[in-house]
């Protein structure tokens, strides 16, 4: 099977037994084990039947709690964990069927991975942790830390290089591992839960400090978070795992205004609509009126909208980028929005 | 300098394996009485259970006799025989050393013997002592570079420097072969998990057979002369290595080696750019120990030809010169404190890696540059001036008389004070229970030790055991064994009756801890030789000198880890029994104690092992034990004895060692400490 063009990272029926006999469970012929089969033969499931495709392009995070298999099911769409069965297509190309060597060649030159920990080397200053992969492939000194130099100033370290990790903070270690990861320009980022560890103003800081990164960058981007609210703040879609199968796909819109599952329904019960919900799917056609006043594009939340409505007006304008009027978002809609909380 | 074994093994499976109170009781009575029966009813009924009948015994010297004759004459490896193997890697090992003596110590000679001309004279005093200062100076400060000078002009002021030299060219020469070969042999066993299981008992029993008992396998190999003394040097420092090598790789974190993967690493680019570097801290650790364990052998290794420190000490017994022989004993000291401080401060530094330019001038920034500038200078400035090339005669103080004299005096006046205290232990406590322990029945012994091997761990400890206390006997070993285990046992009670109460005191008092702690840490610097002279000096010889010179070498670890295990108990329990209103003794022996008590176990461990690998060493002051075997095959070259005896006391070592561990576990699993 082929992914169709625009999809960059295609999951199918991925599956990640985990104990003795666990291929025997997979075997082909064999009908998909339920949770009472794995349990009754000792089996852990730790990455149950995935589908996912992830676009050119877009941000794709997965967000579960611990145990819920996320962190294998990452690592099985590098291959750092051999999943069981199933299929992985990066470009159309199945990375299970790949030889040991092949794999290597596609880490190196296509792959970056962010860790939770940060993964940093203890005995290399900043400047060599980040060339550090270039390193690995053979790359000269010269060209390697020039790179380097850019990628740090990219995520403003500059002035640090010289320092090693223990000198720096929890965020900047993390931009390190952040710069580090993009020095081979991978067409795929990985990104491990990586500001799990960090204190929340920090967090927060280098949520917006990835947004920024991305908007330059627009790399094809798998998101690992147990943070409901920052998988929210950061994805263009979004799979909710639980116990190794994923619960519910789609956009953040979709999950909060329609939750699959009372499991998924828990997590967004205390998002506020607002937030979430774009102007495009709350607002009118437009019916003549004149947009003199001030206007807002429709992939904004209404939360963002709300402050145009300060001077009392009754309506707000949507037009497009192009500046063409799509739409007007009406007062009582933007309310009643906000009152649901 | 920390004793051969630490196996402190993994919580056995069957750990929680007891039953209620009352028919563990039952077992015990039916075992001990039993037991007293068979006892009792003496050598009348059943002789074969208290002389092991010589027509059963396993003829195991004489088996690894013919293997050795075997081994060396008649083994070949393809076409060459295995003798010349090892001559060659004799050869090989020979190169490196005469260069390390050369420089510190003979310096670079043309021609033969007493024809021998110098060409090259070797590093000055001035020189050497510098260099190490500035090594110092770079990795601990200006403190640690005036320890360093201390104790290097200690060697040289009381004349020991010629001695320390060679003991220190042996040194330089085993520690980056033993730190290679166990830092390789930890990677294969961290790599391939089958070579580990296969490893981990060669390790236990190279840590736990007295370093006598492969001296002379060693003398065949490789000869007589200071290249087989590092031979065996690289062997007995390399297993703490080894093992090292193992935990450090594990302790990487997991997210590393993902990441060395997904950067596409080969195999060797993950094991030396991303494994190793990642481990440096705990790997520096293990440096140490080869360190120190090198120091300590190479003075053993002067009874197969490695001269040096050792060499005097040796001569000084024997001749009973106590003054030389305590001289040469402090040089050791010195020598010790030194390297240990010198790598312990950069095992440190590794792991605080170097600020960007920081202060302490140009010979802290540069102390390679600048060693080699105080050592090109001063060896130029030696050849004009003999006192810089050589510590002056005539600034020499000796004070070898002055030692003499003091214990002359002490013996003179004190001689029937302490004649008195060691004629009352040796009848009350040293004689009767030697007798007792040589009384006992061999089958029931080894029935009780398989049955303390089952109740704590289960069936597969007490064939463990049984096993090996069977084989003690069946080797003819036991009456020696019986001795071993008499002076193994009496120490180990004595040093822990003095060394728990000191390390609970030391943990009531904070500051009292920190003076024990550097007391504890520079008498486990020393090497176990040191501690024979002393006890010699004031006992003369026999077995009440031996057992002072094991309870002093065997009692760090009994402070150490009494005072370690209490304070780990979590300060929330004292805090509760507090606010109980228990009173300070209630919270030492009712929560305290009781919660620390695996950890005290752990150090009992400790201090058998300690007391075991210096009871070998006691075998020099006249003991009747396991040690003299090994030490008196050592003398006649008889490799099967040497090695039959060195089994047994690897195997006392290993029993106690497994049926505490399992002990330990057990309590452990019990207090939920896990």
């Amino acid at each position: 099977m082929i992914g169709s063009p625009e999809k960059k990272l295609v999951c199918r029926n991925v599956w990640k037994v985990f104990g003795a006999g666990a291929n025997d469970a997979m075997a082909p012929g064999h009908p998909p084990p339920s949770q009472e089969y794995l349990a009754r033969h000792g089996l852990v499931g730790a990455v149950r039947d995935v589908n996912l495709d992830v676009s050119a392009g877009e941000i794709f995070v997965i967000m579960g709690l611990s145990g819920s298999g996320k962190s294998t099911l990452v690592r099985c769409l590098s291959r750092l964990v051999e999943p069981t069965s199933g299929e992985i297509l990066f470009n159309g190309e199945n990375l299970l069927a790949a030889s040991d060597a092949h794999m290597i060649q596609i880490r190196r030159h296509r792959m970056g991975m962010v860790f939770q920990h940060f993964a940093l080397l203890p005995h290399l200053t900043v400047l060599d942790n980040v060339a550090f992969p270039l390193q690995v492939q053979g790359v000269g000194r010269t060209v390697r830390e020039a790179r380097a130099r850019e990628l740090v100033d990219l995520v403003g370290l500059s002035g640090k290089e010289n320092f090693f990790p223990r000198h720096l903070s929890g965020g900047q270690q993390q931009r390190v591992g952040i710069a580090r990861s993009l020095s081979v320009e991978p067409e795929l980022w990985f990104l491990d839960e990586p500001f799990s560890a960090l204190d929340p103003l920090i967090r927060r800081e280098m949520q917006d400090e990835f947004i920024r990164l991305q908007s330059v960058l627009r790399k094809t981007i798998v998101f690992i978070t147990h943070d409901f609210d920052e998988a929210i703040r950061l994805a263009d879609r979004i799979a909710v795992m639980k116990d190794g199968a994923i619960v519910q796909a789609g956009t953040s819109e979709d999950i909060v205004l329609n939750p699959a599952t009372p499991y998924v329904a828990e997590f967004t019960r205390h998002v506020p609509k607002a937030k979430v919900v774009k102007v495009s799917s709350v607002m009118r056609a437009a019916e003549g009126q004149v947009a003199d006043g001030p206007t807002i594009s429709p992939q904004s939340t209404v939360s963002e909208a709300a402050p145009l409505f300060g001077q009392g007006n009754g309506w707000v304008a949507v037009v497009d980028p192009g500046g063409r009027p799509v739409g007007v978002l009406e007062r009582e809609v933007v309310i009643d929005l906000m009152m649901q909380g | 300098m920390s004793a051969p074994a630490s196996l402190e093994r993994p919580a056995s499976r069957h750990a929680l394996l007891h039953s209620p109170g009352w028919t563990g009781a039952l077992v015990w009575l039916v075992a001990a009485a039993a037991f007293v029966l068979l006892w009792q009813s003496g050598p009348g009924l059943a002789a074969w259970a208290f002389d092991y009948p010589r027509a059963w015994q396993i003829p195991a010297v004489r088996w690894i006799g013919a293997a050795m004759k075997w081994l060396v004459n008649d083994a070949r490896l393809g076409p060459v025989t295995f003798t010349e193997v090892t001559r060659f890697v004799a050869a090989l090992l020979d190169v490196p050393y005469r260069i390390a003596l050369s420089l510190l110590s003979t310096g670079f000679l043309s021609g033969q013997g007493s024809n021998a001309v110098q060409i090259v004279p070797p590093l000055s005093w001035i020189g050497v002592t510098a260099t190490m200062m500035l090594l110092g100076l770079s990795a601990g400060g200006p403190g640690l570079a005036a320890l360093v000078g201390l104790c290097f002009g200690f060697l040289a002021v009381f004349g020991q420097w010629d001695s320390a030299m060679v003991t220190l060219a042996s040194v330089v020469v085993a520690v980056p072969i033993g730190v290679l070969g166990g830092l390789l042999l930890g990677i294969a066993a961290y790599r391939w998990p089958a070579f580990e299981r296969c490893l981990v008992p060669v390790l236990d029993l190279m840590q736990t057979i007295p370093v006598f008992a492969y001296l002379v396998p060693i003398l065949f190999l490789f000869g007589f002369g200071p290249t087989a003394a590092v031979v065996a040097t690289v062997i007995y420092a390399m297993p703490p290595m080894t093992r090292v090598t193992v935990l450090a790789l594990r302790g990487v974190p997991p997210e590393l080696r993902d990441l060395g993967r997904m950067i596409g690493c080969t195999r060797r680019q993950m094991t030396w750019r991303v494994m190793i570097p990642s481990a440096r801290d705990s790997l520096m650790v293990g440096v140490n120990q080869v360190i120190m364990l090198s120091l300590n052998m190479v003075i053993i290794a002067s009874m197969i030809g490695a001269g040096g420190l050792g060499f005097d000490v040796l001569a000084a017994l024997r001749r009973l010169d106590i003054g030389a022989g305590l001289e040469a004993g402090m040089a050791i000291v010195a020598l010790a404190i030194a390297l240990d401080r010198l790598s312990q401060a950069y095992a440190a530094q590794a792991g605080k890696a170097p600020a960007a330019g920081q202060g302490g001038g140009f010979a802290a920034g540069h102390p390679y540059v600048a060693a080699v500038a105080v050592l090109v200078a001063t060896s130029a400035a030696g050849l004009l001036l003999p006192a810089v090339q050589s510590y002056p005669e005539a600034l020499k103080v000796s004070t070898g008389s002055f030692f003499s004299e003091a214990v002359r005096w002490i013996n003179v006046n004190f001689f029937d004070a302490l004649e008195a205290v060691k004629n009352a232990l040796l009848l009350n406590v040293l004689v009767p229970f030697k007798r007792l322990l040589a009384g006992l029945p061999w089958p029931g012994v080894v029935a009780l030790l398989a049955l303390a091997g089952y109740r704590l761990g289960g069936v597969r400890l007490a064939v463990f055991v049984g096993v090996l206390a069977f084989l003690i006997a069946a080797t003819g070993q036991w009456e020696k064994a019986m001795v071993t285990v008499y002076l193994c046992g009496i120490s180990v009670v004595i040093a822990s009756l003095i060394g728990i109460p000191i390390g609970i005191l030391a943990t009531e008092r904070v500051g009292l801890w920190r003076w024990v702690q550097v007391v504890i840490d520079t008498l486990q610097t020393l090497p176990s030789f040191v501690y024979l002279m002393p006890a010699v000096m004031l006992f003369r010889v026999g077995d009440f000198t031996a057992i002072i010179a094991v309870v002093a070498y065997a009692i760090t670890p009994a402070i150490r880890y009494t005072a370690l295990g209490l304070q780990k108990v979590d300060p929330r329990i004292i805090e509760a029994g507090r606010a109980a209103g228990c009173t300070p003794w209630q919270i030492l022996t009712r929560i305290k104690l009781r919660l620390a008590l695996p950890e005290l176990l752990l150090g009992l461990n400790q201090t058998i092992m300690f007391a075991l690998s210096m009871l070998v060493i006691t075998a020099l002051v006249g003991t009747r034990d396991l040690g003299q075997e090994v030490y008196i095959a050592l003398t006649k070259a008889d490799t099967g004895r040497g090695l039959v005896a060195g089994l047994a006391v690897a195997f006392i070592a290993m029993i106690a060692d497994r049926l505490i561990s399992a002990g330990a576990a057990r309590q452990r699993a019990r207090l939920g400490l896990d």
